[in-house]
């Protein structure tokens, strides 16, 4: 099977621009992915032709509406090898995702004393939620610490378990430092001590392999728009004997079976957890944007963003005054790193001026940075269409960047 | 360096690096900010970079605020070297009527006072501003 990269690109309209008078190389996916022209035209179509509000009208455009967000959502069960519809959730994204099973099954479930199991290169995202619900009900949070290359031992996870852990919840890739987790194995230990298992997808989504039965866990949330879909959509997948069980997240429209002053009863799954009008012409673009990912070939897209990866690894490393950060053996295709003498912030102004997009910052994941005490670091993620010469114009910049700051 | 040897030297510049290479030059002849002073209350902002800021009344100018700050970051030092330029030495009532953006537009560098550029200039521009709304 082949991996076609100079025609991929053609599909994505953003990779034709120039910026500051250099042709763009975007590397800042793990931010959020460019969109190929099909996802941007599905979003169009909907406005253009099926503007309407969905489960609500018995008129045409509702009815096309209607059946096209679903049909999305048909999609992502298959993206995610789903049992049924009833376990995919519409969510505004990975955040609201984990929040929704804090505030739902978290409240519920913990009682003081409990423990959630967190690992250091967590994204704010996972562990804000639970912090808020660890406040109100006296559970603690418990954090599984990472070694120096980036990784999460089974023998540190293991350690921690015990018959007081309710909830385990873990990134299946690390923003900052691209590191893989291995979710099917915490998955079946924190089981084995009667935990659930909710995992953070944002960044698995778009490159690993997504089979929410083979993972073994409880709940899986990801993000559209890092998947080449839009933004302000994603998806909670959960067990469906789970999310039955579970109090709604918030009340609204579409989410109800009946209301009346002296109680309201609830929609059956999913619409349970879909209050109010969602984002439709999103959803509808995401279903597109898994269709599309889903068409690609994995195993060759896989190679190649780990030789892109794998490219990027080893120029950085050659240059002199350049650190790499997150060194882990099975890695998605992210890479931060450091310029010795120069603030990551200097160093994306100066590669903007080259048109080269990364991203500067920590990442919303300040105890990675912590934990290798630095306050920042620049990074540079890869997507589907970038290539080996992506990189080269990268070190271009960077050589520009040691020059700036006399470190060439 | 003043405010108007800065247009004219920015002038004389054709390459963008040329002005960083000026910019962070800038930053580097800052007066030094106490490091005992860079603490959480005198940060302004920190994403993307840091920024500390203190106010203490001018010895070179009577009524007027003079303005100690510094960056972690060389590019945002040498941009805080500007704002200072604008700001410093100057009354309350005069650092109220001042609008920063054009300054830095005609220097060509608005996208750095740009709303979600967290580079804590924006915000370091505000809490001048604020902090010369209580001294007034």
């Amino acid at each position: 099977m082949s991996f076609d990269v100079a025609a991929l690109r053609a599909q994505f309209p953003a990779l034709e621009q120039r910026v500051n008078g250099r042709p763009l190389v975007y590397l800042d996916s793990a931010a959020t992915a460019l969109k190929p022209r099909r996802v941007i035209e599905a979003v169009e179509s909907v406005y253009a032709a099926d503007c309407a509000n969905i489960h609500r009208a018995v008129h045409a455009l509702s009815q096309r509406a209607t059946a096209r967000y679903e049909g999305a959502r048909d999609v992502a069960v298959r993206f995610l090898n789903a049992k049924s519809r009833a376990e995919v959730v519409y969510t505004r994204g990975t955040t609201e995702g984990i929040n929704l099973v804090a505030q739902t099954w978290g409240l519920e479930h913990l009682r003081e004393g409990d423990e959630i199991l967190l690992t250091e290169l967590e994204h704010h995202s996972n562990i804000v939620p639970w912090q808020l619900v660890a406040a109100r009900t006296g559970a603690k949070i418990v954090v599984v610490p990472i070694t120096d290359v980036g990784e999460v031992s089974l023998e540190d996870v293991e350690a921690r378990l015990s018959s007081r852990t309710k909830i385990v919840s873990v990134a299946h890739a690390s923003n900052a430092l691209g590191t893989v987790l291995p979710v099917k194995e915490i998955a079946e230990r924190a089981h084995a001590v009667g935990a659930i298992v909710v995992v953070d997808g944002a960044q698995g989504a778009p490159h690993l392999p997504v089979d929410v039965q083979a993972l073994g866990c409880d709940f899986y949330a990801f993000s559209g728009h890092k998947i080449y879909g839009p933004s302000g959509i994603g998806i909670l997948w959960g067990k469906e004997a789970l999310l039955d069980a579970m109090p709604p997240y918030q009340g609204g429209g579409d989410m109800i079976d009946h209301v009346s002053f002296s109680g309201s009863t609830w929609n059956e799954l999913p619409y349970k957890f879909e209050a109010g009008t969602p984002p439709i012409a999103s959803a509808i673009g995401l279903g597109e944007a898994l269709q599309f990912f889903m068409e690609l070939d994995h195993e060759a897209l896989f190679a190649h963003e780990q030789d892109v990866l794998a490219y990027a690894m080893e120029r950085l490393a050659s240059i002199p005054g350049v650190t790499l950060v997150g060194t882990a053996k099975q890695k998605v295709a992210v890479q931060s790193f450091l310029v010795e003498g120069a603030h990551p912030s200097d160093v994306g102004t100066i590669l903007d001026g080259f048109g080269v997009a990364v991203r500067t910052g920590h990442h919303c994941a300040q105890p990675v940075m912590e934990r290798f005490c630095i306050p920042a670091t620049a990074r540079a993620s890869f997507g589907l269409y970038n290539t080996r010469e992506d990189v080269d114009a990268l070190i271009e910049g960077l050589e520009q960047v040691q020059r700036l700051f006399g470190n060439a | 360096m003043t405010l108007d040897e800065l247009r004219e030297n920015f002038a004389f510049l054709d390459d963008w690096m040329d002005k960083y290479r000026m910019i962070i030059e800038l930053g580097q002849d800052l007066e030094p900010l106490p490091e005992e002073e860079k603490v959480r209350e005198n940060k302004v902002l920190g994403c993307q970079s840091q920024v500390w800021l203190v106010c203490r009344p001018s010895t070179e100018r009577e009524g007027a605020l003079h303005f100690v700050a510094d960056s972690d970051a060389h590019i945002v030092r040498g941009l805080v070297a500007i704002v200072l330029m604008i700001f410093d030495h100057k009354t309350p009532e005069e650092i109220q009527a001042i609008d920063a953006r054009p300054i830095f537009a005609e220097l060509g560098l608005d996208q750095h006072l740009s709303q979600g550029r967290s580079n804590g200039l924006l915000a370091m521009v505000k809490r001048i501003q604020s902090l010369a709304s209580l001294a007034a």
